[in-house]
């Protein structure tokens, strides 16, 4: 398959993703949404690891890991981030009862 | 490297501290203590003296420019214990993990002053960016602390975001993470290589929080606990910079003609947004976020100039950024009323205080004799050489609105009267400590060569 499909695929996954952060009002989804975006480009990675991978040749069997060693560590870093973002989800239902994110709009006075 | 261990170990050693410490004031000395060993060691590295040593495989290059910059950021973390450490009690109840957490965002910051893939940037800004917001929610029954966790959480991680799809594509351009390997053919620069640099260029925008993206800045810096933000605002965004400045220029220094412009209108934008907002404020920690937005378009002009003396400048430029914030941010965590009427009658009470005070203002400002004048001239610089002049007349220009803003807390505690006690407990080690403060400010404004002297040898 063209590298073309996979780039419009993840592209279109990354503006799902960013539509999300920008209109949707409830933390957790627009939580869910950065991490669409994260993994949007975990997809285009592997995408293009394969791509450089068989662009090499067999000559170069190693051609193109270092994209999906990208993705290992875009994983790991996306766990760190939700765990802490979680947590400041959780403290801020604790205070105020609400998960909606208009709330942020009060710290403009 | 050993900067990089010894903070990270140093992060771990004041997790522990927690177990076995029990007064606050043995885990300050502590703190203290493990920072001062950071700075030898940073300093031995400099010298060329390696504790231990690690092979990092070209992804990590520990320059003089990188040593030197994590050299600053960890006396500015020093000089940010000694002054505010105090005041981190009032915080809330995990006074070790705090320091711990500043440790980890130091351990980010000699990781993004060193890149040399992309790989690294990424952890790097990561692992200084996750520390902090928890840090900004700090103060966990804070509703404003509270909103500013979220929001800067929610732009971290969104730009994080924009960042990384930037990287995808670099590499789908490239096939290589590593700086030093982009190859380009000038008459033929694939559009994928260009949109990832400008998704880059955004993302990184977004963490140094320069114009278009700023937006989140004054929100987070005004709801997030007064210690930290000072340490937000000053090593963690100079640090922010340094990355900027070291991607930018080894990696897209060839194809300058394709950002040039852009950076160049990110640059005035910048600029313009933070000093003119900068003067209605009436609180002076909101005045001090935009602030620090206008002195950020200061520094953008390094990456719009990327010449040696950009380097230095923007060097210098961290140093001086750097004390002079975190010692009116000590001053101002003190003060029962934050506003510029809280100001009032100041001088009169605390002279000593009072005079540092003018002196970091002043530097700020850019006033000759201090370290803030140097380093705006050599941004000027810079960008004169750059070819540049209208970009030069427009920040002098905007220097001279910023000269405004601080004045008007000069005049306040100089040139009013109020009869209230204004500020807690000042101690003399305070005193003195802001003094030092103060001293270097006017050391490096007389004498730069003492800083960037270590960048050539």
């Amino acid at each position: 398959m063209p590298i073309n499909y996979y780039i419009f695929l993840s592209l279109a996954l990354f503006t799902i993703g960013i539509i999300g952060v920008l209109t949707r009002r409830n933390v957790i989804i627009v939580f869910m949404c950065i991490e669409l975006m994260l993994n949007a480009v975990n997809l285009l990675l592997v995408a293009f690891s394969k791509m450089h991978h068989l662009a090499a040749g067999a000559a170069n069997s190693t051609a193109g890991i270092e994209g999906q060693l990208f993705v290992f560590f875009i994983m790991v870093v996306a766990a760190a981030e939700v765990s802490v973002g979680l947590a400041i989800i959780v403290m801020l239902y604790r205070n105020t009862r609400s998960v909606d994110i208009n709330f942020l709009n009060r710290l403009k006075h | 490297m050993n900067a990089l261990i010894f903070s990270a170990l140093s992060g771990v050693a004041m997790m522990f501290a927690g177990i076995w410490l029990r007064t606050n004031n043995s885990i300050r000395s502590l703190a203290i203590l493990l920072s001062l060993v950071n700075i030898v060691v940073t300093f031995l590295e400099l010298r060329g003296v390696h504790i231990v040593q690690v092979n990092t495989a070209g992804m990590l290059a520990f320059d003089s420019f990188a040593l030197l910059f994590i050299l600053i950021a960890q006396v500015s973390t020093l000089v940010f214990f000694l002054l505010s450490s105090r005041d981190m009690e009032k915080v809330g109840r995990n006074y070790p993990d705090y320091f711990a957490l500043i440790f980890f965002i130091l351990a980010g910051v000699a990781i993004s002053a060193a890149f040399q893939s992309l790989l690294l940037l990424f952890l790097g800004i990561e692992i200084m960016s996750i520390p902090l917001y928890i840090l900004a929610g700090a103060d966990k029954r804070n509703l404003k602390s509270n909103e500013a966790s979220l929001k800067y959480f929610l732009m971290g991680s969104f730009s994080t975001g924009l960042m990384l799809m930037g990287i995808a594509l670099l590499y789908g351009a490239t096939g290589t993470f590593n700086l030093q390997g982009y190859v380009y053919d000038l008459a033929n620069i694939p559009v994928l290589l260009i949109a990832g640099l400008m998704l880059l260029l955004f993302a990184m925008s977004f963490k140094v929080s320069a114009a278009p993206f700023h937006f989140w800045t004054p929100d987070v810096y005004d709801g997030s606990p007064s210690v930290f933000t000072s340490y937000m605002a000053t090593v963690v965004k100079a640090a922010a910079f340094i990355a900027f400045m070291r991607l930018f220029a080894e990696s897209f220094g060839a194809i300058k003609t394709e950002w040039k412009v852009l950076v160049g209108i990110i640059t005035a934008a910048t600029l313009f947004i933070g000093n003119i907002t900068a003067v209605f404020q009436q609180s002076v920690k909101r005045m001090l976020a935009y602030s620090s937005i206008a002195q950020a378009g200061f520094m953008m002009m390094a990456i719009y100039a990327l010449n040696s003396d950009a380097k230095e400048g923007l060097l210098l430029y961290a140093a001086a950024y750097s004390l002079a914030t975190i010692g009116i941010f000590a001053v101002l965590v003190k003060m029962k009323d934050q506003t510029f009427d809280g100001f009032n009658g100041f001088a009169r009470q605390q002279p000593l205080v009072a005079a540092t005070l003018v002196i970091f203002l002043l530097s700020l400002a850019g006033i000759p004799l201090t370290a803030g004048f140097l380093s705006k001239f050599m941004m000027l610089r810079a960008t004169i050489v750059e070819g540049n002049i209208w970009l030069v007349v427009f920040a002098v220009l905007m220097a001279a609105v910023s000269v405004y803003y601080y004045f008007r807390l000069i005049q306040a505690m100089y040139f009013r009267e109020s009869n209230q006690t204004l500020a807690l407990d000042i101690t003399p080690g305070f005193r003195y400590t802001l003094v030092g403060v103060a001293a270097v400010t006017i050391i490096l404004g007389v004498f730069p060569n003492v800083l960037t002297y270590w960048l050539y040898f």
